[in-house]
């Protein structure tokens, strides 16, 4: 009886494996080493790549300056209408990503809410570099926030009620003993806001745009040569494969693969 | 196990899908409102239309996807799917013209007005037909003042539905549509002097080894004279040439 359980396990753990690796495989099956090298030399894709980490890095600087005091207080206190924020916090998780550009240009464009307001300041956000920051910091931050906020709430209280006791104030308590304690769980969060930064898309094209150098990061750079340079396209498909991977593979020296199993990303 | 499971997919996938009998259409992304109201109407065979930038739907294609009829913005992409043996004879069923289209409340009113320091242009990007249309009539606007208009591109949008978005949100100033597009989202267009005008034309054909041949021929014959021809005109295309 036990015999034919674990062969299914083992049956369906094979399947899943394999299909989802296998697409993976392809891209760098379909593309050379010395191709792969060539196209990453090509006008624009360096350019690209570029452009997305230092709007992702960017992103994720705003993300955890502002997500942090978010996810302490949303660890630390019990009140009124606190399950509506954690949920608020946690809504660009679930949107599509074209819902989040639509939201985006209805909020901040000029025809948007706050689009006079942003004119009479001389901002005009669209098709900026700028925007393409807020278009992933606005879906990237539940990735940190979500982690960060666990990570408080795993911090032994008592660990902080002896701080408090010995006289240091909550912000002390908090940079000296809480951001420590949790790191880990910090920095997990941050790689896999970064991760999602950098794979980011259709918001980045409604909001953003797509022009080589100044909004055009490189999963826009990919979508433009999907037509035209098929290569170019699985070159810089590569590069970012490395990138993420790379990415989780971080997470997961940093905590041991406890992580995978708290992030439902 | 993978082809398994793509197969899985596409049988469940299938099950939800009410008309796997319909004829495919992938169609350049500015025949939209036309199709759409053709294939709306009762005739057979039933119609499924997707849209797309006419090289990305070239592009899919030739990685193997097989609508039945492909429907381009130009006669470029059809020609040399043609002669890779993917479709059958194109034939040309339209012709549209470009314009300048701007918000409705812009501040853009005249070609000159594109030159304009800080003005944010948007236009189709290389390889997909409205971008290069686009770059046809930036061209012929001297090298001087095409240098200067081409400074003030802030969007390559992937196909013209990108533009005519931008347009409307007021997130661009200005782009280069086709005269259907700009009509039909309340765009004000600005119509362009012929000497720059380039010669827009759209070509479908039947594609190759598909098992509604009959149907998809009849479908491209349709849009020449038939059942989609009347949308066209209504829509503002014009004729195919030669009519």
């Amino acid at each position: 009886m036990r015999g034919w359980f674990a062969a299914l396990l083992g049956v369906a753990t094979a399947a899943a494996l394999t299909f989802l690796t296998l697409p993976i495989v392809a891209i760098f099956v379909d593309t050379s080493p010395a191709r792969l090298v060539d196209s990453l030399g090509e006008e624009g894709t360096a350019e690209a790549l570029w452009l997305s980490l230092r709007t992702t890095v960017l992103a994720l600087a705003i993300i955890v300056a502002a997500g942090t005091p978010v996810a302490w207080l949303l660890a630390s206190r019990r009140f009124p209408g606190r399950a509506l924020a954690v949920t608020l916090v946690e809504l660009p998780l679930v949107l599509p990503p074209a819902v989040a550009g639509i939201a985006l240009l209805a909020a901040l464009g000029p025809e948007g809410i706050l689009g006079g307001p942003l004119a009479d300041l001389g901002v005009r956000l669209p098709l900026t570099t700028a925007a393409v920051v807020t278009a992933l910091t606005f879906v990237a931050s539940p990735f940190y926030v979500r982690q960060a906020q666990a990570a408080f709430a795993a911090v032994d209280p008592a660990l902080v009620d002896a701080s408090r006791t010995l006289g240091a104030s909550e912000a002390r308590t908090f940079l000296r003993v809480v951001v420590p304690t949790a790191a880990p769980g910090l920095a997990a969060g941050g790689a896999l806001a970064l991760g999602r930064a950098l794979g980011e898309f259709g918001a980045t094209l409604m909001f953003a745009g797509s022009l080589q150098g100044v909004t055009q990061t490189a999963p826009l750079a990919i979508y433009d040569r999907f037509a035209t340079d098929f290569d170019a396209a699985l070159a810089l498909s590569a590069v970012l494969v490395g990138v993420s991977g790379g990415i989780l593979l971080a997470v997961k020296l940093v905590r041991g693969g406890e992580v995978l199993g708290h992030a439902r990303a | 196990m993978v082809a398994a499971i793509a197969t899985g997919a596409a049988i469940a996938a299938g099950c939800g899908d009410d008309d796997p009998d319909a004829l495919v259409v992938s169609a350049a992304a500015s025949l939209r409102g036309a199709l759409t109201e053709c294939a709306n109407s009762e005739q057979e065979p039933r119609i499924r239309l997707q849209f797309a930038g006419s090289d990305e739907l070239a592009a899919q294609i030739r990685k193997g996807v097989r609508p039945d009829v492909y429907a381009a913005a130009n006669t470029r992409l059809p020609d040399q799917l043609a002669r890779e043996g993917l479709l059958e004879r194109p034939a040309t069923f339209a012709t549209n013209r470009l314009v300048l289209a701007t918000p409705p409340r812009g501040t853009v009113d005249a070609l000159e007005d594109l030159e304009r320091a800080g003005l944010r242009l948007a236009i189709g990007s290389e390889g997909v037909p409205i971008g290069d249309y686009t770059r046809e009539v930036i061209a012929r606007l001297g090298a001087r003042r095409a240098r200067r208009v081409l400074a003030n591109v802030r969007s390559e949008e992937p196909d013209v539905k990108g533009i005519v978005g931008k347009l409307a949100q007021g997130a661009a100033d200005a782009g280069f549509v086709y005269r259907t597009d700009a009509g039909a989202a309340g765009l004000r267009a600005l119509p362009l002097p012929d000497r720059l005008q380039p010669e827009v034309a759209y070509a479908a054909a039947a594609v190759t080894g598909t098992d509604a041949a009959e149907e998809a021929r009849a479908f491209v014959a349709g849009l020449r004279r038939g059942r989609c021809a009347g949308a066209l005109r209504s829509a503002g295309f014009g004729p195919p040439p030669g009519r």
